[in-house]
């Protein structure tokens, strides 16, 4: 069940001696097996049940590339993605290559270290041995194996037992617009019993080139941790993002995701959670906004493994035009994993007759002490809220760009980072105000 | 006489089914009349048309508001021109606090009459003061637009924003449905401290309680899409007392 695709064989021939850890044998071993699984495998096609909406074929027509050269990017270029007035740790990443000197560390505390991968490989290979995807699912065909086999570089935080890391970590992965490249980056994010951090992965770009993102991050949360994520896809209009974020959670931890997707042709975001602690906590809010022909699929899933675990998850999606979304929420209660709760809510907007929403829940109990709750709506804007508003003097333009931006503030009011949250509130104004300029030209024609 | 708001011969239908067959209503500034009917008799289609709501279609007849066609005019210019329609049911708008939609409501009343924005501190002191008059708690004003309050706190909200937006023609439907009596009171307040010899307002309603709260000028029954008795106040004690069977018959009767 694959679709199509040229051989990588020769391109990983031609690139292993260059990619980090070359001389660490397990790291080769590693590598050599992935790319005979992505061999083997393929990309996976609509035939398979987690990627029936999500048609790859577009994928099978280019060979992607690792780029080997540093691209020069000024740190003017990196200001439209910055957060204002926030010091932060940032790591940039420029087609997947680590940009020492566009990454600015405010001085660490004791307790954490926070490098690029290859760094990491290099100084302490042996912690990452058994770490290095050790929470991935190895059902996900083709894309594990593809980011292990041709894995450039990414951000490597560890945190120490009771570290509190006050600065959140901004990670910026910029394409630079080479023609079918690909970034095959991987975060490792480990986090001791007691500590906590926030990190914001950045995806964007400087052009609209056709090029591919291929993204894994690895989250390990000990007792009561707390991690704050966000991940915001910015990519150019005819780029591919296929990222994955893959979460293990001991008791009493805590996880917050924001997933928020403004840009990119083809978008899959996978945010699978591993409840494997009693009172284990994760929050799952996520925002899309899409237009043009864009094509966005969220897929969660969320194992409650043990007792007393709590899951939420709030995914919202505002469509114009042609573009389409899929979120699938998958929910397992595993036997023994009594009172746990699981709220799962997901709601569409469609602000255009073309648009499509495919919602895809599912539950999965195996336990009889739990609640879990299940809410989904896909809709065009409420008519009698419309006219409410415009009875109590709003034009209807105003009227309805108040009610949409409503409708996805409602998912950044979630945010605990004041400056992020600022940041995608400017995002979100100037996304509507395209689109009232378009509604206003077609009104002309 | 100074006619503010002039019906002829209005015919409404909704999804293609005739509400309205040819009602004829005229109200002078400084009137308040009251439209009483049983449930089902066209009273809040009434109501809506007047607003401006679009899903209504008005087959036959003309609406006059100033000596403006009305009937050309979109909900906003209406709203914009000095009509204001409390609602039966007001909508919920999660994310929109009830403070900014205020604002942006007088913001666009008064670009309209010439006047300027008003400045953030007189905006709050009168919004803090109406609010008070309404015995609303004033955290409602900073959460989203009706989006959980209690039935009571929707209505009295509306009332506020009446109080805020200071229209020429207040339309009230069914405010009075679903309050306790001391909520009505305080309702009846906020209305009557509005009348002038300048406004004029339309109260829809089931219920005769309400007019002894806000007296009017003059009482119609609406039944079965048409006005078949007008009167003045002691219309309303008669409707009271005898009900509505008696008046819709005859409507019922002279229905083509």
């Amino acid at each position: 069940m694959s679709i199509p695709q040229p051989s990588y064989q020769g391109i990983f021939q031609r690139l292993q001696q260059h990619l980090p850890g070359a001389g660490i044998a397990w790291m080769s071993q590693m590598r050599d097996s992935a790319l005979a699984t992505l061999q083997q495998q393929g990309f996976p096609d609509t035939r398979m049940e987690a990627w029936k909406y999500t048609d790859l074929r577009s994928l099978g027509r280019h060979l992607f590339t690792p780029t080997t050269a540093n691209r020069e990017i000024s740190t003017a270029q990196l200001e439209p993605w910055l957060f204002d007035q926030e010091p932060m740790h940032r790591l940039v990443f420029v087609d997947g290559r680590f940009a020492p000197q566009l990454s600015p560390l405010h001085a660490l505390s004791g307790g954490v270290t926070l490098t690029s991968l290859a760094a990491a490989l290099e100084r302490h290979p042996a912690e990452l041995e058994h770490r290095l995807g050790r929470t991935l699912d190895t059902q996900r065909p083709g894309f594990n194996a593809m980011n292990t086999a041709f894995l450039q570089d990414g951000a490597y935080l560890k945190l120490e037992r009771q570290t509190v890391l006050d600065l959140p970590v901004h990670l910026l992965f910029i394409s630079s617009g080479q023609t079918e490249h690909m970034a095959t980056l991987r975060n490792v994010i480990m986090a001791a019993p007691g500590s906590a951090v926030t990190v914001i992965e950045s995806w964007v770009a400087l052009g609209d080139a056709t090029c591919l993102s291929n993204t894994i991050t690895e989250i390990m949360l000990e007792d009561n941790a707390s991690l704050e994520h966000y991940k915001v896809v910015q990519e150019g209009d005819s780029a591919t993002h296929i990222g994955d974020t893959s979460v293990y959670q001991q008791a009493d931890s805590r996880f917050t995701s924001h997933s928020i997707t403004l840009g990119g042709r083809l978008v899959r975001n996978d945010l699978d959670v591993c409840l494997d602690g009693h009172g284990a906590e994760c929050a799952l809010n996520g925002l899309t906004l899409t237009r043009g022909r864009q094509h966005v699929d969220n897929h969660t899933r969320i194992d409650h493994q043990q007792s007393h675990a709590s899951s939420r998850e709030y995914y919202k999606g505002i469509l114009d035009d042609r573009s389409r979304t899929v979120f699938s929420g998958r929910i397992k209660v595993h036997p023994g994993a009594q009172k746990t709760t699981a709220q799962q809510n997901n709601h569409s907007l469609l602000l255009s007759a073309d648009a499509e929403a495919d919602a895809r829940p599912q539950f999965e109990i195996y336990a009889d002490d739990v609640q879990c709750t299940h809410g989904c709506t896909v809709g065009e804007l409420d008519a009698d809220a419309l006219f409410y508003l415009r009875s109590r003097a709003l034009d209807r333009e105003s009227a309805r760009n108040l009610l949409v931006y409503a409708f996805a503030a409602d998912v950044l009011e979630r945010m605990q980072q004041q400056p992020v949250r600022h940041y995608l509130e400017q995002q979100l104004a100037r996304h509507l105000s395209g689109a009232t300029a378009r509604l206003q030209s077609a009104a002309w024609h | 006489m100074n006619t503010l708001l002039r019906i002829k011969n209005l015919h409404v239908s909704v999804e293609g089914k005739a509400i309205l067959h040819g009602i004829d209503l005229s109200i002078n500034a400084g009137e308040v009349h009251a439209i009483m009917g049983p449930n089902g008799s066209g009273k809040s289609t009434f109501a809506q048309v007047l607003a401006g709501r679009e899903q209504f279609e008005v087959l036959q007849g003309s609406i006059h508001y100033a000596g403006e066609n009305l009937l050309t005019l979109s909900p906003e210019k209406r709203a914009r021109a000095g009509i204001f329609l409390a609602f039966q049911y007001p909508v919920e708008i999660p994310g929109v606090s009830n403070v900014y939609l205020l604002k942006t409501a007088l913001n666009a009343i008064r670009k309209q009459r010439g006047e300027a924005e008003l400045d953030a501190m007189d905006f709050l002191e009168r919004v803090k003061q109406h609010t008070a008059m309404m015995q609303m708690d004033e955290e409602l004003l900073y959460r989203s637009v009706n989006a959980g309050f209690s039935g009571g706190e929707k209505k009295r909200n509306e009332i506020l924003q009446l109080l805020m937006l200071e229209p020429r023609l207040a339309i009230l439907d069914e405010t009075d449905s679903g309050l306790d009596i001391d909520a009505l009171q305080v309702v009846a307040n906020g209305v009557n401290s509005l009348r002038d010899d300048t406004r004029a307002f339309l109260l829809v309603t089931h219920y005769q309680r309400l007019l002894d709260y806000i007296r009017p000028d003059f009482v119609h029954v609406l039944a079965a899409g048409r006005l078949v008795k007008s009167g003045g106040p002691e219309l309303a004690l008669e409707l009271e007392q005898r009900g509505y069977s008696w008046l819709k018959e005859a409507a019922v009767a002279a229905t083509p």
